[in-house]
This record gives C-alpha cells, sequence and structure tokens, in this order.
C-alpha cells in the first residue's frame, strides 16, 4: 500500500527519562506505510511518554526517532506537518463553536478545505453540533471533535493517546473506520489504548512493560 | 500567513466572548491612576509634575494581569502541544500571540492614556508623545510579556510570579517612555526617546519570540 510514496517511521534504540526515572530504554521500532502499532502496558510504563516523543514534543534520552531515515529533530516543522496528535486532554476552547474550534485548528495546519471540515463533523456525528458552543458538548463529543481534526486536515502520521476515552460505541466505531480508511490510504497509526480497538487488518502490538513485539498473521509479509 | 492570521482571530474570538481579561487589566489601569489624585492631594503642580511616571507605572502594572493567561489556558486544556506542533515557525507562533495579547490589551492601554493624563493635568503638549511612546512601547511589554508567561508555566502563583520576572525587564521602557513624555511637555523634542524605545522594540521582535518559543518547547516536552 502507498507504493508511490512508500514512507517509513522508526525508532533506534530510543530511551526515555522522566524525572530522575528511566521509563524505558533501548526500545525499536519500524512502521510502514499503512500499519497500525498499538502500545499496550500497566499505567506508567510509558506509553504516553513514547506517544509525545514520537510526535517530537520531547527529545529522547538516547537514540533516535526517524521518518524515512532522517531524525524528526533536524527539521521540527516537517515532522509536525506529517502528524497528528490527539491527547487525553482534547484542546478545545469553550468559547468556540464547534465548527470554529475545528476551522481553527484546520487553518493553523494551513489546510483550509472546509468541506473536509464538513465531512469530518459528519463523520463523527457533529454536524447538528456545528454551531454550538464547545462548552454545551459533552466529553464525549469534546472527544468527538478532538478526532474529527484527524480527517479536516490529512497528515499521513496519526498518534492517538487513549483515543477511546469517553466515546460511545458509536464514535469508536466512527474512528475505526477512520482508522481503517487512513491506512488503506497509506497512512502510520499509532495508538495507546487499553480498550481493544478494531484498527482494520493486522496491527502490531509494542508492549512498553516488557518490549514484546506481536505482530498480526500477516504483519512482516 | 494563513496559520498567523488563524492564531489572531481565534485569540480575537476568544477574547471577545469571555472578556473578562481585557476588560479587568484595563479598568485596573484606570483605577490605579485614579487614586494617585486622591493620594498625593489634587494640587495642579505635583500632578502634572508625576503624570508621565504615573501613567506609565499604571501601564506597566495593568499589562502584567493579563499576561499569566497568555499561554496558560492552552497549557490546561492541552492546546499548547499542538500550537507547539505548529507546522511553521514557533516563533511566528508566539508573535501571533503577543500581537493579539496586543491587541486586546496594549492597544486599549494605549488609547485611553492620553484620557488619564488629562485626569492628572498632564501638558497638553505632551499628549502626542505621550501616543507615540504608548505605540511604541505596549508591544515590547506583550513581547517581554510572552517570555515571562511561557517560562511560568505549571508554575504555583504564575501571575505574581510572571510580574516578579517582567516587571525589571520592562525598566528601559519605563524610562524611555517617561522620558518622551516630560520633554514634550517642557517644549523640547521627545524624538531621541522614541527613537530609543523604537530600538527597544525593534530589538524585542526578533529575541522575545525566540525566547518565548524555546521556553514553550521546554514546558511541552
Amino acid at each position: 500500500m502507498g507504493n508511490g510514496n512508500e514512507a517509513i517511521f522508526s525508532g533506534e534504540a530510543v530511551g526515555c527519562v522522566r524525572g530522575a526515572r528511566r521509563v524505558f530504554n533501548g526500545l525499536d521500532f519500524t512502521l510502514r506505510s499503512g500499519d497500525a502499532l498499538v502500545l499496550t502496558g500497566p499505567n506508567g510504563s510509558g506509553k504516553s511518554s513514547l506517544l509525545r516523543l514520537m510526535a517530537g514534543l520531547s527529545a529522547p534520552a538516547s537514540g533516535a526517532v526517524l521518518w524515512n531515515g532522517s531524525g524528526i529533530s533536524k527539521d521540527r516543522e516537517a515532522h509536525a506537518a506529517r502528524t497528528h496528535y490527539v491527547g487525553h486532554v482534547t484542546a478545545t476552547k469553550p468559547a468556540l463553536t464547534t465548527a470554529e474550534d475545528l476551522a481553527f485548528w484546520s487553518a493553523f495546519r494551513l489546510a483550509e478545505d472546509t468541506t473536509a471540515q464538513e465531512r469530518a463533523l459528519d463523520h463523527f456525528g457533529l454536524s447538528r453540533r456545528a454551531r454550538f458552543p464547545v462548552r454545551f458538548l459533552s466529553s464525549g463529543q469534546k472527544r468527538r471533535l478532538a478526532l474529527a481534526r484527524l480527517l479536516a486536515a490529512p497528515a499521513p502520521l496519526w498518534l492517538l493517546d487513549e483515543p477511546t476515552v469517553g466515546l460511545d460505541s458509536q464514535g469508536q466505531r466512527a474512528l475505526e473506520t477512520a482508522i481503517a480508511d487512513h491506512r488503506a490510504g497509506g497512512g502510520i497509526v499509532v495508538l495507546a489504548s487499553h480498550v481493544s480497538v478494531d484498527l482494520g487488518g493486522t496491527v502490531k502490538t509494542l508492549n512498553l512493560a516488557d518490549f514484546s513485539v506481536s505482530a498480526g498473521p500477516e504483519a512482516g509479509a | 500567513m494563513k496559520g498567523f492570521a488563524a492564531i489572531i482571530r481565534r485569540e480575537l474570538k476568544l477574547a471577545l466572548r469571555q472578556g473578562s481579561d481585557a476588560a479587568v487589566a484595563l479598568m485596573f489601569y484606570v483605577v490605579v491612576v485614579a487614586l494617585f489624585p486622591l493620594g498625593v492631594g489634587p494640587e495642579p503642580g505635583i500632578l502634572e509634575r508625576i503624570s508621565g511616571g504615573v501613567v506609565w507605572i499604571g501601564a506597566l502594572l495593568a499589562a502584567m494581569l493579563s499576561l499569566d493567561r497568555l499561554f496558560q489556558s492552552d497549557y490546561e486544556d492541552g492546546s499548547l502541544d499542538l500550537l507547539v506542533m505548529a507546522p511553521w515557525p514557533l516563533e511566528l507562533m508566539v508573535l501571533a500571540k503577543c500581537l493579539a495579547h496586543w491587541l486586546v490589551t496594549g492597544l486599549p492601554i494605549m488609547l485611553i492614556s492620553p484620557l488619564l493624563g488629562l485626569l492628572l493635568h498632564m501638558d497638553t503638549g505632551a499628549y502626542m508623545a505621550l501616543l507615540a511612546a504608548m505605540a511604541l512601547g505596549t508591544p515590547i511589554l506583550s513581547l517581554i510579556g510572552a517570555v515571562g508567561a511561557a517560562l511560568v508555566l505549571g508554575a504555583r502563583r504564575a501571575g505574581v510570579l510572571v510580574s516578579l520576572l517582567v516587571l525589571p525587564l520592562t525598566v528601559p521602557v519605563l524610562i524611555f517612555g517617561v522620558a518622551a513624555v516630560e520633554a514634550a511637555a517642557i517644549g523640547q523634542d521627545p524624538q531621541p526617546h522614541l527613537l530609543l524605545l523604537g530600538a527597544l522594540l525593534l530589538a524585542a521582535l526578533p529575541l522575545c519570540p525566540w525566547a518565548a518559543a524555546a521556553a514553550l518547547r521546554q514546558a511541552t516536552a
């Protein structure tokens, strides 16, 4: 998949230190276009820290995170442009309307395709809330709004930190179809989650408790 | 620049809809300056003599009031993570924030300052110099303030801390701002002082966003 512009997102011996504690060390991963990686492990095992390293928000204590073989810290803007990060806080402003919030983050990422924004709201079932101030949205709806940014401004790499928190089953299905479509289009997804999410096809699972990587039946082929 | 304009639009919308911050700063300015005739007595000679300094010190204090909110609310709701991941230079993002902050607090402070000068029997010849000095000085306050606001992210009592950090750095603005007003009041040419303020602004324009951007990267790491 993604034959024309195959991308490789990888980490080499990545180490992370939070405070004085070594969270993980010597972590390797390789993801190609269309791949999905699920991060598992107990609380505090470094799932969020690893996602923030992948996003370029923090720098690894050792090792390197690479996109097509070159370090992501060499060109922060380029890495930011290709990356969507959805953290566990939703980054929504109560005073803006749903549509305005989405329009801002799309314009911020230099994507001003308003039909893509409408489609994104529609996909996550927020069309009827478009003119609602965000303050009147439930926490699940705010989560949907944060996820709608993924579709409103396309980017090949999605980093999702517990994206299903607060989502109902319909919202989770919307997320699953979005991820499946994204992968079918050659995108890469890394997801930290405690609940099982159907990512549409084979997935690699990285358990941060013991660094074991398990792959689905067809992965690695 | 599309992302730059998007930030300014968003900040202005937020300021207008939850307008308390900007309005409080302006009211604070009026109240502080209005206390002086009550405190030092209504004698025109004394008030006239200190009017330049009072108007400027009031402006400095008022500008400090809204500074801690510059990045704090974005920090708390997760927006800052996404803002730091701008697909264009982070320094420009800070500059957009500063410009929006100036439009919301610095500009009203500048516009109301001649009125407060009137309250203090300021010499009529000094009003143009006051406006010109404020036009050059208040943007510097927003710029230096952004560095302080970025540095205190995550600290307790950030509002007080940012004032302690920033106020000493604004001393040159105070000195040349007051000097310009007093020169004009006694019939001298305020131009040298205004030129020095202009030089300060030109130095702050590239340096402060650069320093604030570094502090923001640190705060989100």
